[in-house]
């Protein structure tokens, strides 16, 4: 018997072009939680694509108790114990809890399914973990964290030994972590390993023994996590020491530059901004917190005039203004990066350049004439102000780290020069570098006078960055914090608080 | 400037280069081959190839557009029909002048695009659906207009349009080239052609980016149904004639040659550049099965080879670029 439940020895793995991997070492030992960190591009996905068998690696080998195993496919790895959690889940929505637990093993009963059969022993499973989910919900129904809950019970199902979980909280809320950590530490405690991937330093201090990182596809160092601490990982990380983190050395006026009242999505049926007034004083960076739902994003939709039938009452520079749609809210100096890249913002088959541009066209294109050379000027400004690392301006931008093209997302809507930007997740997916990066120019802009409304789930950098923070909770405004009293527990007693003075519920 | 011109023609060569190279070869295989080398590269069967690729042209470039937002436009054959018999009929039972027969067809084809453009940014059904519920209208009310035969009519301003010559040049290779012209310039050099790539590329960031969606749909697709009735009245000028199966399958060669040239039926990425190469690699194939004698039923499964094949090449080429 090995000291290892799982030893990945020496494996390489190489791309077109790119070396991914070069000779990366880890090692997993049964009931302990391990961290795998590293930036975006260090390998941590290709190691575990390796491990779950959909790259083959050109060199190294991967021993399981001691005994080496040749993993060569999906069901190679599922065979062996190793179940992965990815980042996107793929669960069946409109399936329930337990139909996706089984999907594809159902019990089989006199008239095909047997449901009811199905369905106890899913909730057996589920109580066994204290999920807290019925097995006949409707997967859609759920929260993203107990989605996430039903995955690692239906992996568990399949007697997974090795559990790998891929950014898992990066989309659930600070109490349901919580949660998923309890079950994390019970699968543990029968003999599960479990290889955690995560950009969130305060998480592996929190729930991981050991952890190992990477760097440029390279084994870096393994270090308990009790005898580190998250400078000297960062260093690890990044191969230099980062002096300072958050930047924050600007001074906010007490102009009040935004001023929104009453604000209220205006929807009768699962109205998420119920009622939410709040200020913005110029050159300053005001958080919005809150628990994921809180509305704060669907807030900065209606003021973006991107939510039809929105109320409100909006001020910009001590003038009532009327947005009616975002082209509006553009015009009068209003940006908005929104929270998923991907989803909301990425031309993904276009380029750096397209990407770049979209949003200020009329600056060059004129009556079928279009100025290249001008379209070309303003992408590499915003390429240059915010250290975007492209090989060109042609470059596809899904080719880009998530750091990168978060760059090209916030260039994009500095372009149109705004007065007041809002910035949704600004960091969400990003490595430390260019975290670091983005927190810099950050401050800068609240230099040039540019107001920011930062929206973020990740309490650190709303504690670190922000000047005054609003905290929401179920489509109201429970409380404003200034600066000197921002905490994350001052934050979390109004996170949660249920309803507040004053403010109507409608 | 002049540079810059030097690189776009350098890409479009890069870009295109899978297809480019299917198109010489053809050309040079007709030239080669016995029974078509004294036929073939005459100027007379390289009008012919224009003359027969113009309408394809026209409806490729409504239906580039079509498909670079995502959509498809499977109406686009009918309503050659429907501004066949219309224009056909304006003259020959109305008596109306030619021109007022033929601009009444071409109009009849944007009343159809728009009503097409309503009901896609309107309703948010999916443009397969409602053109192919427009496509069956448009066809039966063709058939229910020229109740079912063919509006015959031979006056030469009729047959200008289609069968005519501009100096040595035929008229539909004329009409083909402006229609080409103006749509690459609406594409790529106007605010709205790129809205089309944004739209077509990722829906919910062009509402984010402030993009009225429901106008671009509507444009493109009123343009498509534009394109259709040229088309169908060049046809029916052509064939002297307006009938309701002329239009027979033409949405199709015009999906192929946009797919053809490469552009993306994922949306989001496409040039009309490639389309050209398209529509001809189409035009030359029609007519160089038909001089090398091959019988009209063989001639379909050829073609259908020829579009998996030249598709499947770029899909490789691109998924080389990509890894």
């Amino acid at each position: 018997m090995s000291e290892y439940l799982l030893e990945m020895k020496g494996i390489s793995k190489s791309f077109p072009g790119v070396k991914a991997l070069q000779n990366v070492n880890y090692q997993l030992k049964a009931g302990e939680i391990h961290a795998l960190l590293g930036e975006n591009g260090a390998g941590k996905s290709t190691l575990i694509k390796v491990l779950g068998g959909i790259y083959h690696p050109e060199e190294g080998s991967i021993f399981i108790d001691g005994n080496e195993v040749s993993i060569n496919g999906v069901n190679d790895a599922r065979d062996n114990g190793i179940s992965i959690i990815h980042q996107e889940l793929v669960l069946v929505p409109r399936m329930t809890v337990a139909e996706n637990i089984f999907l594809g093993r159902e019990p089989k009963g006199a008239f095909g399914v047997d449901k009811i059969k199905m369905t106890a022993d899913a909730q057996k499973m589920l109580d066994n973990f204290n999920v807290g989910v019925d097995a006949d919900m409707e997967i859609a129904d759920l929260t993203i964290a107990k989605q996430q809950m039903v995955e690692i019970v239906k992996a568990i199902s399949f007697n997974c030994r090795i559990l790998v979980m891929d950014e898992p909280t990066s989309s659930i809320a600070e109490k349901e972590v919580n949660a998923l950590f309890d079950i994390m530490r019970d699968l543990t405690s029968r003999g599960v390993g479990i290889i955690y991937i995560s950009h969130k330093m305060s998480e592996i201090f929190e729930v991981c023994d050991r952890v190992t990182v990477l760097r440029d596809g390279t084994y870096v160092d393994t270090c308990e996590v009790a005898q580190t601490n998250r400078d000297h990982l960062v260093s690890l990380m990044v191969g230099r020491e980062l002096d300072k983190y958050y930047v924050r050395d600007h001074v906010a006026s007490k102009d009040v530059v935004l001023k929104c009242t009453h604000i209220n999505d205006g929807k009768k049926l699962h109205s998420r901004v119920k009622d939410v007034s709040f200020e913005l004083h110029r050159g300053e960076i005001l958080g919005f917190s809150g628990l994921v739902g809180a509305g704060r994003s669907e807030t900065m939709q209606c003021i973006f005039g991107l939510t039809k039938g929105s109320k409100g009452e909006i001020e910009l520079e001590g003038k009532k203004v009327n947005i009616r749609n975002a082209v509006d809210a553009m015009k009068l100096g209003i940006a908005m990066v929104p929270e998923d890249r991907k989803l909301e913002g990425l031309y993904h088959v276009q380029s750096v350049r397209f990407n770049s541009t979209i949003e200020v066209l009329h600056e060059f294109i004129n009556h079928f004439y279009v100025n290249l050379g001008r379209e070309i000027e303003i992408t590499q400004e915003y390429i240059d102000k915010m250290h975007t690392k492209t090989p060109s301006q042609e470059q596809t931008v899904t080719n880009l780290s998530g750091g990168n093209q978060q760059k090209v997302m916030i260039g994009r809507w500095m372009a149109t020069h705004p007065k007041v930007l809002i910035l949704d997740e600004p960091t969400r997916g990003v490595d430390v570098g260019a975290k670091a990066e983005i927190y810099e120019i950050m401050n800068e802009l609240t230099k040039q006078g540019v107001s920011i409304i930062m929206i973020s789930s990740e309490l650190p950098e709303i504690i670190n960055m922000s000047d005054r923070v609003y905290v929401m909770y179920e489509g109201n405004v429970t409380g404003c914090i200034d600066q000197k009293d921002i905490s994350q527990e001052s934050i979390m007693h109004l996170a949660t608080l249920e309803t507040t003075g004053g403010t109507t519920n409608a | 400037m002049l540079e810059q011109t030097g690189k776009g023609i350098k890409r479009y060569f890069k870009d295109n280069l899978g297809i480019l190279i299917a198109l010489i070869g053809m050309v040079v295989f007709l030239y080669i081959w016995p029974k078509t080398h004294a036929t073939f590269l005459t100027p007379n069967n390289i009008f012919n190839v224009l003359r027969q690729s113009a309408s394809n042209l026209m409806l490729a470039c409504g239906m580039t557009m079509v498909i670079i937002l995502g959509g498809i436009d499977l109406s686009v054959g009918s309503i050659i029909a429907m501004s066949g018999v219309f224009a056909a009929g304006a003259v020959v039972w109305h008596g109306m002048p030619e021109i007022v027969g033929l601009l009444l067809g071409i109009l009849s084809g944007l009343l159809f695009g728009l009503f097409n453009g309503f009901m896609i940014s309107m309703t948010k059904i999916p443009p397969f659906i409602v053109t192919l519920a427009s496509m069956n209208i448009a066809k039966g009310i063709a058939q229910v207009y020229s109740g079912g035969k063919p509006i015959r009519c031979m006056t030469d301003a009729w047959k200008f349009l289609g069968a005519g010559y501009v100096g040595p040049i035929p008229t539909p290779v004329v009409t083909m080239f402006i229609v080409f012209v103006v749509s690459v310039l609406f594409l790529n050099r106007t605010r709205i052609g790129r809205h089309i790539y944004a739209v077509g590329g990722n829906e919910t960031a062009a509402r984010f980016s402030g993009i009225s969606i429901s106008k671009v749909k509507f444009v493109v697709f009123a343009f498509s149904g534009l394109m259709a009735g040229l088309a169908g009245v060049t046809i029916a000028s052509r064939l002297y004639s307006g009938t309701c199966t002329s239009g027979d399958g033409a949405e199709m060669d015009a999906i192929a040659a946009v797919v053809v040239g490469g552009t993306s039926m994922a949306g989001g990425s496409g040039r009309l550049g490639g389309t050209l190469i398209g529509v001809l690699i189409i035009g030359i194939l029609n007519n160089g099965l038909n001089l090398m004698g091959i019988n009209s039923n063989w001639q379909y499964i050829v073609k259908g080879v020829v579009i998996l094949a030249a598709v499947y090449i770029d899909f490789i080429r691109n998924n080389k670029k990509a890894a």
